[in-house]
C-alpha cells in the first residue's frame, strides 16, 4: 500500500515539471490573448513602437526593439564568452601547473555561485563608465550589457567545460602525444572531441542564461526603447522591459507584457530544444 | 648485435617526490629483438618504459638524471634526455611509438585513427595516406577485419580489435623502437593471443620493449628480460636465461611466484 | 625541422598563449568584480545595519526576508524535486516518459527566471489582488525544482546496483529499498544539490520583482508585500543619492557572502566525504 502511494506521489512530482511548463505557456498565453487579438504575430514582433494610449487605455505596442535587444545582447556576450571561457578550460587543465589549478579553478566556481545582480552594478558603476571612455557613446549601452552577460557567464561556461576536459582519460591523452603530437593537437583532436557534449553543453546553458538574464543587464542597457544605431547606444531587452514597466502597466500594456515574456519563453525554450537535439542527443 | 637504446646510470623522480623512483638503471635494448620487463607492482617498470619516449614530459615537474641513448639504424647515439625543445620530443616519439594498458582509440573514424599520426608528420597526399593505411592495418593483422568500415567509427570495435587498431597507429609512423605497456591487461585470452603473436612478428620491422606483470607473456614473447624490483634493475639477460637458471635469489623467488 | 614541423609548433606556442591571455583576461574581470566589492561593501557596511529596517536605512528586514523567501521556497521545491528525481531514477529509469521529463527538467532550469516571475503574477497576484511572500517563495521554488530533480537523478545513479538488489533480496519494498537504503548512500551528494540549489535562489532578483515585491518594515506575514534584500539592491543602486547606492553596496557584499559561504560549505562537505 504504502509502496504504490510512495510510486504514485513520485510519478506526480515528475509529472509536476510537464505540468509546469504547460503551465508557464497557458497562464502566459491566457494573460496575452488580447495583446495577441490586437496585433497579431508578425505585426507584434515587426513593430518598433511602444506607446500607452491617451488615459492609460490601450496603445500601439510592438516587440521589435527589445527582441533585437535580447538577441544582440546574447551575441555580444557569447562572442566574447565562449573564446575566454575556453581559453580558461585549457589554462586549468592543459597549461596551468598542479599549484595554480586549485585555487584558480576554486576561484572561477565561486565565482559562478556570484548573484547576477553583483554584475550589474559592477557594470554600472565601473565598467560601463570605462567603456564609455575607450568607445565614447554611453555609459549605458548595448555593448556594455553584451559584455557584462558575458563577463557574467564566463565563470560558469569556463567551469563546466573544464569539469569535460577533466573526463578525458589521461591515457589518451598520453598516446596522442606518444605519437608527437603537440599540446595543442592534443587539445584540438582529442580532448575536444572526446568532451564535446558537456563542451557544447555548458556553451547552451549559457546562452539560456544570458538570453533569460535580467539584473546583469537591467542596470546597464539604458532600457530606453531606441533602436541602437551603434553598440555604444542604449536600448533595452526583453527582461529588462519587464523588470522596469511591468509593475506600472496598464491594461493592454500589461497583455502585451506577457505577450513579450511569452516570446521570450519561446526563445529559449526554442533554442535550449534545438541545442539539445542537434548537439546533446542522449548518448543512450 | 646491435644496440636500438642503451639506459646509463638512469634515476627518475616524479614531481614533489623526494626519493627517485628509479635508482641507477643500467640496460641495453637490442634491435629487432624483444625486451621485456617484469616484477611486482610498483617496481618502476612502467616508470621505466615511460621514460624511454619521455611522455612524463606531458605532465610538469618530473626530473631524469642519466643518459638514455637512442641508436639509428647507423649506429649513431642521441642522448634523448638532452632534448629540452618541443620539435625534438615531437621527433622523439614518432621514432619512439607506444601501446598503453588500455585501448585507446581517438573519438574518430578508424582511417583518421591511423592517418593522424602520419598527417602530424606532415603527409598530405591521398593516395600516399591511403597506402600507408592499410600497410598499417595489415601490418597489425586487423585489416581483413576492418577493410569495409575505415570510415566508421572506431568506438565500434572489440576492446582486441580497438589494441591492435593502436598497434597499427604506432606502426604506421615506421618507428624503431616500439614501448608496450602492459597491452594485454584489459584482453581476453584470445585477444591476447593475437597481440602476443603481432608482437613476435613485428620484430622483424621494429625493435619492442614491453611491460607485464604476465610472467608466460614475458616467456612466451620476448627475447630479453629485465627483472626489476623496488626501482632497481636486479637482473637482467636472455629469457631463457632469467626463466630457467636466473643469477639472483629474488628473481628466482619472483619467478616461481615466492612473491609478487 | 622542417616547414611543416615549424608551422605546428608556431601554432602550438600560439595558441597556447592565446588561451593563457584568455584567462588571465577573464580572471582579471573576475579579480576586479570581487575588489570592487570588498572595498565598496567593506567601506559601507556598518553594525547598525543589521539592527535597522530598511525604513531607518537598516538591512535587518531585508536579509531576513530574503532568508525566509529562499527557505519557504526549499519547503516546497526541495521535496517535489528529490520525488520527482527519484521517479525518474528508481521507477522510469530509460522510459520514453522519463526521458521526456528529463528533457523538459533541464528546459525548465534554463527558462528565465523573469518569465517565472511573470507566470506567478498571473497565478497568485493578479487573482489575490495584491503582492505576496508566498508567490515570491513559489516563484523561487519552481527555479529550484529542476536543479534538485537534476542533481538527485545523477546522485542517485552514482549508488551500486547491487545494494538495491541486496534490499530487495532481503524482502523490504521498493519504496523502502528506495527511503532506507538508496536516499541514505546518496545523503551527501544530496545535501550538497540542496544547498547549491538554495544558494541559487537565495540571490535571485527577477522572479521576485512582481511576486513578493519588496517591503521597507519588518514582517513575517507573508500574506502581504514582503522584504526582499536583492530586490532593494536594485531599487538602492538606481537611487541617485550616496546613501542608497552605499546601502546597496553593503547588501551586494552581505549578499555575496551568503552564497560563497554556503558554496564553501558544500565544497567542505563533499571533500571530507571524499576523503573517508
Amino acid at each position: 500500500m504504502f509502496n504504490r502511494l510512495f510510486r504514485l506521489s513520485s510519478y506526480t512530482a515528475a509529472l509536476l515539471v510537464l505540468v509546469i511548463l504547460a503551465g508557464i505557456f497557458g497562464v502566459l498565453y491566457y494573460y496575452a490573448r488580447d495583446a495577441i487579438h490586437d496585433f497579431g504575430f508578425w505585426h507584434f514582433i515587426t513593430t518598433s513602437t511602444w506607446e500607452v494610449g491617451e488615459d492609460d487605455e490601450g496603445g500601439v505596442f510592438g516587440g521589435l526593439i527589445p527582441i533585437l535587444g535580447t538577441l544582440f545582447s546574447t551575441g555580444i556576450a557569447m562572442l566574447f564568452a565562449v573564446p575566454i571561457a575556453m581559453g580558461i578550460a585549457v589554462f586549468l587543465t592543459e597549461i596551468a601547473t598542479e599549484k595554480l589549478k586549485a585555487p584558480v579553478g576554486i576561484a572561477i566556481e565561486l565565482l559562478a555561485a556570484i548573484p547576477s545582480i553583483i554584475y550589474g552594478m559592477w557594470g554600472l558603476f565601473y565598467f560601463g563608465p570605462m567603456l564609455q571612455r575607450l568607445f565614447g557613446g554611453q555609459s549605458n549601452s548595448l555593448l556594455t550589457a553584451g559584455l557584462v552577460l558575458g563577463i557574467m557567464v564566463i565563470p560558469f561556461m569556463a567551469a563546466i567545460s573544464r569539469d569535460a576536459i577533466n573526463t578525458t582519460p589521461a591515457v589518451l591523452k598520453e598516446s596522442a602525444y606518444a605519437m608527437g603530437a603537440t599540446r595543442f593537437e592534443v587539445v584540438k583532436d582529442v580532448i575536444f572531441p572526446y568532451a564535446k557534449r558537456g563542451i557544447i553543453g555548458s556553451m547552451v546553458l549559457s546562452l539560456g542564461r544570458a538570453l533569460g538574464e535580467t539584473m546583469a543587464v537591467a542596470f546597464v542597457i539604458g532600457g530606453v526603447f531606441r533602436f541602437p544605431h551603434s553598440l555604444t547606444q542604449p536600448t533595452i531587452s526583453i527582461p529588462v522591459l519587464l523588470a522596469n514597466n511591468f509593475a506600472e502597466a496598464g491594461d493592454l500594456e500589461l497583455s502585451a507584457m506577457f505577450y513579450m515574456a511569452l516570446i521570450l519563453f519561446g526563445i529559449s525554450f526554442i533554442t535550449i530544444t534545438i541545442a539539445k537535439f542537434f548537439f546533446l542527443k542522449d548518448q543512450k | 648485435m646491435n644496440l636500438a637504446m642503451e639506459t646509463k646510470e638512469f634515476y627518475f623522480t616524479y614531481a614533489g617526490a623526494e626519493a627517485p623512483t628509479l635508482k641507477g638503471i643500467d640496460m641495453p635494448i637490442y634491435a629487432n629483438k624483444v625486451t621485456a620487463l617484469i616484477g611486482p607492482s610498483g617496481c618502476g617498470k612502467s616508470t621505466l618504459l615511460r621514460s624511454w619516449n619521455r611522455i612524463h614530459d606531458v605532465y610538469p615537474g618530473n626530473r631524469y638524471e642519466g643518459e638514455i641513448l637512442l641508436y639509428d639504424k647507423e649506429g649513431n647515439e642521441e642522448n634523448i634526455l638532452s632534448y629540452s625543445k618541443e620539435d625534438e620530443l615531437i621527433r622523439l616519439r614518432q621514432r619512439v611509438g607506444m601501446i598503453f594498458q588500455k585501448p585507446t582509440p581517438f573519438p574518430m573514424s578508424i582511417y583518421d585513427n591511423i592517418a593522424y599520426g602520419l598527417r602530424l608528420a606532415g603527409i598530405k597526399n591521398r593516395s600516399e595516406l591511403d597506402g600507408r593505411v592499410e600497410k598499417a592495418l595489415k601490418g597489425a593483422a586487423i585489416w581483413n577485419e576492418v577493410k569495409d568500415r575505415l570510415k566508421q567509427s572506431a568506438m565500434g570495435l572489440s576492446g582486441g580489435q580497438q589494441q591492435r587498431l593502436c598497434i597499427a597507429r604506432a606502426v604506421a609512423l615506421k618507428p624503431e623502437l616500439l614501448l608496450f605497456d602492459e597491452p594485454t591487461s584489459a584482453l581476453d585470452p584470445i585477444s591476447t593471443g593475437a597481440i602476443e603473436e603481432l608482437v613476435t612478428e613485428l620484430k622483424e620491422e621494429v625493435t619492442i620493449a614491453i611491460v607485464t606483470h604476465n610472467m608466460q607473456q614475458a616467456s612466451r614473447v620476448s627475447d630479453y628480460t629485465a627483472f626489476m624490483y623496488l626501482g632497481d634493475l636486479i637482473e637482467f639477460g636472455k629469457t631463457e636465461k632469467i626463466f630457467v637458471n636466473p643469477k639472483e635469489k629474488l628473481t628466482e623467488e619472483y619467478i616461481t611466484g615466492r612473491f609478487g | 625541422m622542417n616547414a611543416t614541423q615549424r608551422r605546428r609548433l608556431l601554432l602550438n606556442r600560439a595558441i597556447l598563449i592565446l588561451s593563457t591571455v584568455a584567462a588571465v583576461i577573464g580572471l582579471v574581470f573576475l579579480f576586479w568584480i570581487l575588489t570592487t566589492l570588498l572595498i565598496k561593501g567593506l567601506d559601507s557596511i556598518h553594525w547598525r545595519i543589521f539592527t535597522h529596517d530598511l525604513v531607518e536605512k537598516g538591512l535587518r528586514n531585508l536579509i531576513v526576508g530574503q532568508m525566509i523567501l529562499a527557505g519557504v521556497a526549499s519547503l516546497i521545491g526541495v521535496p517535489l524535486g528529490l520525488l520527482a528525481g527519484i521517479y525518474l531514477r528508481e521507477y522510469g529509469l530509460n522510459s520514453a516518459f522519463a526521458r521526456f521529463i528529463r528533457n523538459l527538467s533541464d528546459v525548465m532550469m534554463s527558462a528565465p527566471s523573469i518569465v517565472i516571475g511573470v507566470f506567478i503574477y498571473g497565478i497568485l497576484v493578479a487573482p489575490v489582488g495584491g503582492f505576496n511572500g508566498w508567490a515570491g517563495s513559489v516563484a523561487l521554488a519552481i527555479m529550484m525544482i529542476p536543479i534538485v530533480v537534476s542533481t538527485t537523478d545523477s546522485m542517485l545513479s552514482l549508488v551500486p546496483q547491487e545494494l538495491r538488489e541486496a534490499g530487495i533480496a532481503l524482502g523490504a519494498s521498493k519504496a523502502q529499498v528506495i527511503l532506507t537504503i538508496v536516499l541514505k548512500a546518496a545523503k551527501i551528494g544530496l545535501v550538497t544539490g540542496i544547498l547549491l540549489a538554495f544558494a541559487r535562489v537565495v540571490g535571485e532578483t527577477a522572479p521576485l520583482l512582481f511576486t513578493s515585491a519588496n517591503n521597507d518594515y519588518f514582517t513575517l506575514n507573508m500574506n502581504q508585500q514582503f522584504p526582499s534584500l536583492t530586490v532593494s539592491i536594485y531599487q538602492l543602486a538606481t537611487f541617485p543619492d550616496k546613501p542608497s547606492q552605499d546601502l546597496a553596496w553593503a547588501g551586494s557584499v552581505i549578499l555575496t557572502a551568503l552564497v560563497l559561504l554556503i558554496n564553501l560549505t558544500t565544497r567542505y562537505i563533499f571533500r571530507k566525504r571524499k576523503s573517508k
